[in-house]
């Protein structure tokens, strides 16, 4: 047993013993659980993958004579100013003024709002253009004028929704290609896609959210952040195995951090073929081994994690809620699954590769004692379902 | 006779030399087998043309030798289809699209994104179907 104060203690003195959820798997195995639990401080998890639900909030500062903007586009792409006088909120989704979007389909979504976020955090120079009506106190009715994140008073990222517990295996059944957030699918089940980083995924290392929850201490594209919220969509009683995971969707996390601090690397504008653009982020959340069960949890295999197959031709669409079946992430990162005895190709939204990097390099700053861990202050549901828009005839 | 390779090559054609039949002298005069992946030869621009050549290693010589002097540059490294490594995030999006395997997983434990650019075809399905836009066609 440990507590955050004796890990944070051990941290701050440089000798926290870290290890990512992906080494933790074999070292259990080594060592057992007890002793490993005694000589492990924090198992670091984490994910890289296009997360529709984020945006961030800007401050420009006050040009002089004042404005209080009323319409605004950062690069053409338009930005809700529907807050303070020069406040506004850009969306990752947001498409940029003028995009054919699928008029020709299928559209091509080259730059949209997760590409300016891309621009914003690598240091690019964009251009803002915002009107207003003029008031008394506000009298400019126009600007247009160029600036840098350096420029901005605050740019907070704000992503209602990230860190998808689990995820759809996406399918297509009918017999033409169809493009998706999912990717594009080829006809017949010739292909199938994934997005979720699995074993090294912060929510299926913490199925029960005993350590991930609202104030929770995150790494947030390299920047120090945490969870503000459930996300969006949070879903923590979904069904699970005996284990624990949940074989759909389930936990969301809501997560904010300074956009200045963030390394460019991990914020990357996504463009979905015939579907749109998003951003991809990355994310890390440190687990602190408070006890024999926190670790257990976190030695979560592939081979221990399903998710469902879903058709995106006519059951996602149309809200049926029909699975075809479910795969294991080993059996996905095989490149091949099969399904009602036909063998089909994976491929993969999500990158392994580059949350496997952050899982180091968070483990790596929490070494040097960079990065002290804070758990939450209120914990997340585990027993809410996400509930149906109904399309009613009239009030009621 | 002398063992045959295959070779795969990109030719630069500058503006004045589209309309000289040069891969018929290939075929004609220097023995090789070819198959062209992927031209842009258009008259009053300059051209592009990614091809396979198999011949014996001294047939491919004479054949580059004559195709140099048409100012035709050749590249058997820089081929049609570029990945920016720094835009790729090895997310392995590309790999069920690609039909040849040049895109494909290296070590397992990694889940690295590696491109063969020997076995490219030049279909350009990456292109279509990379969310961050990481590979570009030279033409």
């Amino acid at each position: 047993m440990k507590t955050y104060e004796q890990i944070n203690k051990r941290i701050e003195s440089g000798k926290a013993v870290v290890m990512t959820a992906d080494e933790i798997i074999d070292y259990v195995e080594k060592k057992g659980l007890e002793q490993a639990a005694d000589q492990v401080d924090v198992v670091t998890t984490a994910t890289f993958g296009p997360m529709c639900s984020s945006g961030c909030v800007l401050n420009f500062g006050h040009s002089k004579p004042k404005i209080r903007m009323t319409e605004a586009w950062i690069q053409d792409v338009l930005v809700y100013t529907g807050l303070a006088a020069v406040d506004v909120y850009l969306g990752a989704t947001q498409l940029r003024h003028g995009d054919p979007a699928n008029m020709y389909h299928p559209g091509e979504f080259r730059y949209g709002g997760g590409h300016v976020i891309e621009d914003l955090v690598a240091g690019k120079t964009l251009q803002l253009f915002a009107l207003s009506y003029g008031t008394d106190c506000y009298p400019l009715r126009e600007i247009r004028t160029y600036f840098t994140i350096n420029d901005l008073n605050q740019a907070i990222m704000l992503n209602p929704r990230n860190c998808y517990q689990n995820y759809n295996v996406a399918v297509n059944d009918s017999d033409k290609t169809i493009y998706t957030y999912m990717g594009a699918l080829e006809p017949n089940r010739k292909n199938a896609n994934y997005c979720s980083a699995g074993q090294l995924s912060p929510l299926l290392n913490d199925p029960y959210y005993e350590t991930i929850g609202i104030g929770t201490k995150v790494w947030l594209a390299g920047a120090h952040g945490h969870v503000y919220a459930e996300g969006t969509q949070h879903a923590g009683g979904d069904e699970r195995t005996p284990e624990g995971i949940p074989k759909g969707g389930a936990g969301t996390l809501a997560l904010t951090a300074d956009m200045k601090q963030m390394l460019p690397e991990f914020v990357r504008g996504v463009s979905l073929r015939g579907y749109g653009v998003s951003l991809a982020i990355g994310v890390g959340i440190p687990i602190p081994i408070l006890n024999v069960d926190v670790l257990k949890r976190t030695c979560v295999r592939d081979r221990d994690i399903v998710a469902p197959v879903v058709d995106y031709s006519n059951d996602y669409p149309q809200n049926t809620g029909k699975v075809i079946g479910y795969v294991s992430y080993e059996q996905l990162r095989s490149g091949e699954i099969e399904i009602e005895g036909r063998k089909i190709a994976v491929g993969s939204l999500s990158s392994y590769h580059k949350a496997l990097k952050i899982a180091n390099l968070l483990a790596d700053e929490i070494r040097r004692g960079d990065f002290t861990l804070a758990g939450p202050i209120a914990a997340l549901a585990k027993d809410t379902r996400s509930k149906p828009l109904v399309i009613r005839e009239k009030a009621s | 006779m002398s063992r045959t390779i295959t070779k795969k090559l990109m030719l630069f054609f500058p503006k004045c030399e589209c309309e000289k039949p040069i891969i018929y002298h290939l075929v004609k005069d220097h023995n090789l087998i070819v198959n062209i992946y992927r031209a842009k030869v258009t008259p009053e621009e300059e051209g592009y043309l990614v091809l396979d050549v198999t011949g014996t290693p001294r047939d491919i010589e004479q054949a580059m030798a004559f195709v140099r002097t048409f100012d035709v540059s050749i590249s058997d490294t820089g081929k049609g289809v570029i990945r920016d490594e720094v835009r790729c995030t090895h997310c392995g999006h590309c790999i069920t699209h690609c039909p040849t395997g040049a895109l494909h997983i290296g070590d397992e434990a990694t889940r690295e994104v590696l491109y063969n650019e020997a076995d490219c075809i030049e279909c350009l399905a990456c292109i279509r179907v990379c969310p961050f836009d990481a590979f570009a066609s030279a033409f």
